[in-house]
């Protein structure tokens, strides 16, 4: 039984380390705040946090298969300008809207899929590619920056629940529940995981590898796609920016290394890139909250996300096999 | 497909003759909306716009050779513009002529640090290079707003991006001759080139051959950082201003340009000619869509259908039942 | 007895190879049927074409009297063929339950049932003989021997009727091997069709009830085992006559040679993995490392070209007390060491480039001047060592990976020798290799050695090792516990040694 604990952990432990790594980082920046622990500070962390985090999840899910989507930054995009046409009205009519937005970032992830899976192209270069085309849709609905959002929608998601708890954080648990945990123990979850592994291996012992990517790609639009229309909540609005969504893009990836999964595939976690993409947010904020200088921050975020995913080089120090850094 | 078809592709050339054939095609296209397009006067300008891109695109083809990737383009590219704006301001008479070597050996500075990243720390590629672009932007934060700096570009940065001193070639173009054919023979006839390619193709056999893998992979990144910056100079030149955001441009082009010259994205294979068909075909596509005048939704869409379309004609991976 | 599985007139054709021509092959329940041939003869195809992994041409499959097509591995599973192959099919980074349970894992609601599932593995884990394989192990952490132990409870967990292996006990430990044997006669005996490949004729002959023959992808011919000879076999199998000798040994230096060793050893220490090591080999000696698999001699090879860091000992080349610290340093002219690793696939070759540049890869220096290389140079030293091993590329420019395995070898080997090397490091460079070219390489050895270099042979086949070496280090955790050579040297001896059992009680 102890043993079995021990699997586990070693399995999951870069998550674990993030998951440290953002309490700690979180507790200083609620220490050093102004207000401190209170419910409006809580909710605007919740409120930027969130969104970030279920782009990171929506990238782990093609590094899982030792891919990458370099347009979920742009599918964001998409749903967000999408979302500030269709999300208005009725409740009714809202929530038709959101299933739209929801079935738009599906269909983007599954063209994804497609191209990669019987296209036969690598991933990266055919993200690259359809990001500008989801982004040059996202500027036909947008040219400018403007729409609406039901707006009692919008209200509730980005305020608070009764007992202080921040409406975002439990559409984010939510989303983890109903998407990123059946993902994980499912068949087409597991076999994610083997293709990334090894894609030889895995068609060997009979894994549908074509499936397997659809569902992934298809997955990771949809979950771009969720936060896209978060983001029109908490905006108020729509607006195609190609700045934004290749910010957007670039911190999912890193969120996903600092969260502990590797990009070579094969192992991992959605929840650790969630805490990687919180750890990043907060400490944005923190070097605002300890006044540094404007002009310095830019830097020293860089520098501190340099080191971050640089801390797996630690490992090689013991390594006395130098085989073993090679592939 | 035909025998000659067949062995073209064994040797590897068959994207090049594809892109070579769809810039000539697009070029026909681009004559029906305007009859200047194919006049000597628009092809040269043409290529002397290329030729930034082709310069950026020279530094990412190593990288992606070697079976890595290169996301600081961005900044780098305005590291060497802003840079070599600002020694001008700071050295003076001195500065004019050691401006253009500055700005480039600080993008070689930056490009150095990747490799070391890259090759030593062993963090991959994608996530090392991502951060140091971070930091190059906090640098250039820092730089301009702290300490703003003159950001006019020299008269020889000037000359050399805007200038046609020999018989009428674009001084551009004949700097990316150089560099270009600087790089081809670096990767076809020196033992450096065969090592990358080893390199790409499987490190460890490599470094079980005896090549110092590590200096390989040091040395491809100093040169794409060399280039990058080399490339910011000349836009400096070209606009007679270094300005933020310069390079953003540039970093999906340059990596859709080498991989519609037939390099392989996961490194090991790849001729240095297709990259040159890819920028001038990248190139092409942009002017042509810009004077079409289609809005630039309609051009970011064209942009990236025309991508895949190549690639899936040429660009298609094996089947794993093979 | 009736036959389970037949293929009848199957053809297979790789772009202009023919893999496969008109191959027939029936193998019958409660039978151990082995294959046998060289290397391209048509056994692997044969055996991808029961599994489902590729698709004949021409021909039928009948298993069990009806015609079927599997044109998906998991097709042929389903139909009850379970195929091990060479290469795992195992998934480094899941767990031994998971890749067990990789493809129709029992469900619960719609996910995978994590409990069922462990048991699954372990029942499938204990049929194998491998108890001791926690469920929960990333295989990433076992070594070769258990992922193969592995690998053979995979296919055992789907309940098949006909088992492959393709030179399935290649990877494993001699204990494993006799675990393995046990388990096959086990499921022989229950009624199994068991189809084995290897190249090893001892074990065909400790193992197998019926014998096939392929060369050059035809079927040549069938018969029940024990009832042709070796040298009979052998025959069949390369289409020509071949005293399955190996080269004449010179005679053992003296002791008291007073020439200085090419290479000297002493008190080589690493990582708890090796412990005082202590060798000495002259010019033209040829050095055997013997002993089971795992006992160092892969780590000792390593060291001495510089892969492994903190290693601590002396080791003098020439005379000379020198410090390698990366292959580049190992193969300097000034030390002039060469490693021809076990892994040609992964190690040796960059398959993607050609012949040519994988030949002069590691020699580049010699054919260039200031970094340019000199290609007429290069093709001049490139063509005369293609001559030199008889390497049989068609063309120089194709792709490294379309050759065979053998040929494959050669080229790596090749590619060492262009740079003159001093001392020769050969890690079981005949493993998976045709009969044909493991002679081939056995004669290119002593001729290496005859040419004035020193060469180290790590062999798992004590045949190889007794037959080329002038004396063999037998390995045991780590150290060297003896020294055999002359009469000493025999079979007998190995495997006491290596099994750390007395010699005299081993008689």
């Amino acid at each position: 039984m102890r043993r079995d604990w021990l699997y586990h952990f070693r399995e999951f432990r870069g998550a674990y380390a993030a998951a440290a790594m953002f309490v700690v980082i979180f507790a200083v920046y609620i220490a050093k705040h102004q207000t401190g622990w209170a419910v409006p500070v809580l909710t605007t962390a919740a409120n930027k946090g969130v969104l970030l985090a279920i782009v990171a999840m929506a990238q782990t899910l093609p590094v899982l298969t030792s891919g990458i989507d370099l347009s979920v930054g742009m599918v964001f995009v998409l749903a967000n300008c999408l979302a500030s046409h269709v999300v208005v009205g009725t409740p009714l009519q809202a929530a038709a809207g959101c299933v739209a937005v929801l079935a738009t970032g599906a269909l983007c992830g599954f063209i994804n899929g497609a191209i990669i899976v019987w296209g036969r192209l690598q991933p990266i270069v055919t993200t690259i590619a359809t990001g500008t085309i989801y982004y040059g849709i996202a500027l036909g609905l947008r040219p400018v920056p403007g729409g609406d959002v039901h707006a009692g929608l919008a209200d509730a998601l980005t305020g608070a629940l009764p007992g202080g708890v921040p409406a975002m954080l439990v559409v984010l648990v939510g989303v983890v529940v109903v998407v990123w945990l059946p993902f994980r123990r499912s068949v087409v979850g597991r076999a994610a995981l083997a293709i990334g592994s090894s894609e030889a291996a895995a068609y060997m012992s009979g894994v549908d590898i074509g499936r397997t990517k659809l569902v992934t790609y298809t997955l990771a639009g949809l979950l771009a796609a969720i936060a896209g229309l978060l983001l029109t909540f908490v905006t108020y609005s729509g607006e195609a920016s190609s700045a934004s969504g290749g910010v957007y893009t670039l911190n999912s990836i890193a969120a996903v290394v600092i969260g502990g999964t590797s990009l070579a595939g094969g192992a991992g976690s959605a929840i650790g890139s969630i805490f990687g993409a919180l750890v990043l947010r907060t400490i944005g904020d923190l070097l605002f909250v300890f006044d540094l200088e404007p002009l310095w921050q830019p830097l020293f975020q860089g520098v501190i996300l340099l080191v971050a995913v640089s801390l797996g080089a630690l490992q090689l120090l013991k390594v006395t096999d130098r085989l073993e850094i090679f592939r | 497909m035909t025998a000659l078809a067949l062995k073209l592709k064994q040797n590897g050339q068959l994207p090049v003759l594809i892109a070579a054939a769809c810039t000539v095609v697009l070029l026909l296209v681009g004559s029906l909306y305007s009859r200047n397009f194919l006049s000597a006067d628009y092809l040269l300008l043409q290529l002397q716009i290329a030729s930034f891109l082709g310069i950026v695109a020279t530094g990412a083809m190593l990288v992606i050779l070697l079976g890595g990737i290169d996301l600081s383009v961005p900044w780098t590219v305005t590291v060497g513009g802003v840079m070599s704006a600002a020694a001008a301001g700071w050295w003076g008479a001195t500065g004019e002529w050691l401006a253009i070597p500055f700005g480039i050996a600080c993008g070689a500075a930056l490009g150095l640090v990747n490799g070391i990243g890259v090759a030593w720390l062993r963090v991959p590629s994608m996530i090392f290079t991502l951060g140091i672009n971070a930091v190059a932007q906090g640098l250039i934060v820092v730089q301009t707003g702290g300490f703003a700096p003159q950001d006019r570009a020299t008269p020889a940065m000037h000359l050399i991006a805007t200038g046609r001193s020999l018989l009428g070639i674009p001084n551009a173009l004949l700097v990316w001759l150089a560099v270009g054919l600087a790089t081809m023979f670096l990767l076809h006839r020196t033992t450096l080139g065969r090592a990358i390619y080893g390199v790409g193709n499987r490190e460890r056999a490599a470094y079980l051959s005896g090549i110092a893998t590590r200096r390989v992979v040091v040395l491809c990144f100093t040169l794409a950082g060399a280039c990058s910056a080399m490339a910011g100079v000349l836009l400096t030149g070209y606009s007679t201003k270094a300005y933020q955001a310069m390079g953003d441009a540039y970093l999906l082009p340059a990596i859709a340009a080498v991989v519609l010259g037939g390099t392989h994205i996961l490194g090991g294979r790849g001729s240095y000619l297709g990259t040159v068909v890819g920028a001038m075909l990248i190139t092409l596509l942009q002017s042509i869509l810009s004077v079409m005048q289609i809005p630039e939704m309609g051009r970011q869409v064209t942009y990236g259908v025309v991508i895949v379309a190549m690639l899936l004609v040429y660009g298609r991976g094996r089947r794993l039942s093979d | 007895m009736e036959a389970i599985l037949r293929l009848e007139e199957v053809s297979k054709r790789y772009g202009g190879v023919h893999a496969l021509e008109r191959a027939s092959f029936a193998c019958a329940p409660g039978r151990i049927h082995a294959l046998l041939g060289e290397n391209g003869a048509g056994k692997s195809t044969l055996i991808k074409v029961m599994a489902g992994v590729v698709q004949p041409d021409e021909g039928r499959i009948v298993l069990e009297g009806s015609e079927r097509r599997f044109l998906h591995p998991q097709e042929a599973v389903a139909a009850g063929i379970a195929c091990i192959f060479q290469e795992l099919s195992l998934m480094p980074d899941l767990s031994v339950a998971d890749n067990i349970c990789i493809t129709n894992p029992p469900r619960r609601r719609g996910l995978i049932d994590r409990r069922a599932q462990r048991r699954i593995a372990e029942a499938a884990l204990a049929r194998a003989g491998a108890e001791g394989i926690h469920p929960l192990a990333p295989v990433a952490s076992l070594s070769l021997s258990r992922r193969q132990m592995v690998e053979i409870a995979k296919a055992l967990a789907r309940e098949p009727k006909i088992l492959i292996l393709d030179e399935a006990t290649s990877a494993l430990t001699a204990a494993d091997v006799e675990r393995v044997f046990a388990l096959l006669h086990r499921l022989r005996d229950e009624g199994l069709a068991i189809v084995y490949i290897s190249h090893r004729m001892h074990e065909v002959a400790a193992l197998a009830d019926d014998c096939s023959v392929f060369r050059n992808g035809r079927h040549v011919a069938t018969f029940a085992a024990g009832t042709r000879s070796n040298a009979e076999t052998v025959a069949m199998m390369i289409g020509r006559d071949i005293e399955h000798a190996y080269p004449p040994k010179p005679a053992p230096l003296p002791a008291s040679d007073a020439r200085t060793p090419a290479i000297e050893v002493r008190d080589l220490s690493w990582n708890g993995q090796l412990h005082d090591i202590a060798l000495t080999v002259r010019r033209g000696e040829i050095v055997g490392l013997g002993g089971l698999d795992g006992q160092g001699q892969r780590e000792l090879f390593l060291a001495l070209f510089g892969v492994l860091r903190g290693v601590s000992g002396e080791v003098r080349v020439e005379g000379e007390p020198v410090a390698v610290r990366s292959p580049r340093e190992a193969k300097h002219a000034g030390i002039g060491i060469a490693l021809v690793p076990e892994d040609r696939k992964t190690d040796g070759l960059m398959l993607p480039m050609s012949v040519r540049d994988n030949l002069s890869f590691a020699a580049l220096d010699r054919f260039s001047r200031a970094g340019v290389v000199v290609a007429s140079a290069e093709a001049a030293a490139v063509g005369e060592i293609v001559r030199r091993l008889s390497i049989k590329a068609p063309e120089l420019g194709d792709p490294a990976g379309t050759l065979s395995g053998g040929n494959q070898q050669k080229v790596v080997i090749a590619k060492w020798l262009l740079n003159a090397p001093r001392i020769v490091l050969l890690n079981d460079p005949t493993r998976g290799i045709d009969v044909g070219t493991k002679q081939e390489i056995h004669v290119l050895l002593r001729r290496l050695a005859d040419d004035g270099a020193a060469v180290l042979l790590y062999s798992t086949d004590y045949a190889e090792l007794i037959g080329c070496c002038d004396r063999v280090a037998v390995f045991l955790d780590g150290r060297i516990v003896r020294w055999l050579a002359g009469d000493d040297l025999n079979e007998h001896a190995l495997v006491a040694t290596a099994l750390d059992v007395a010699a005299e009680a081993a008689h």
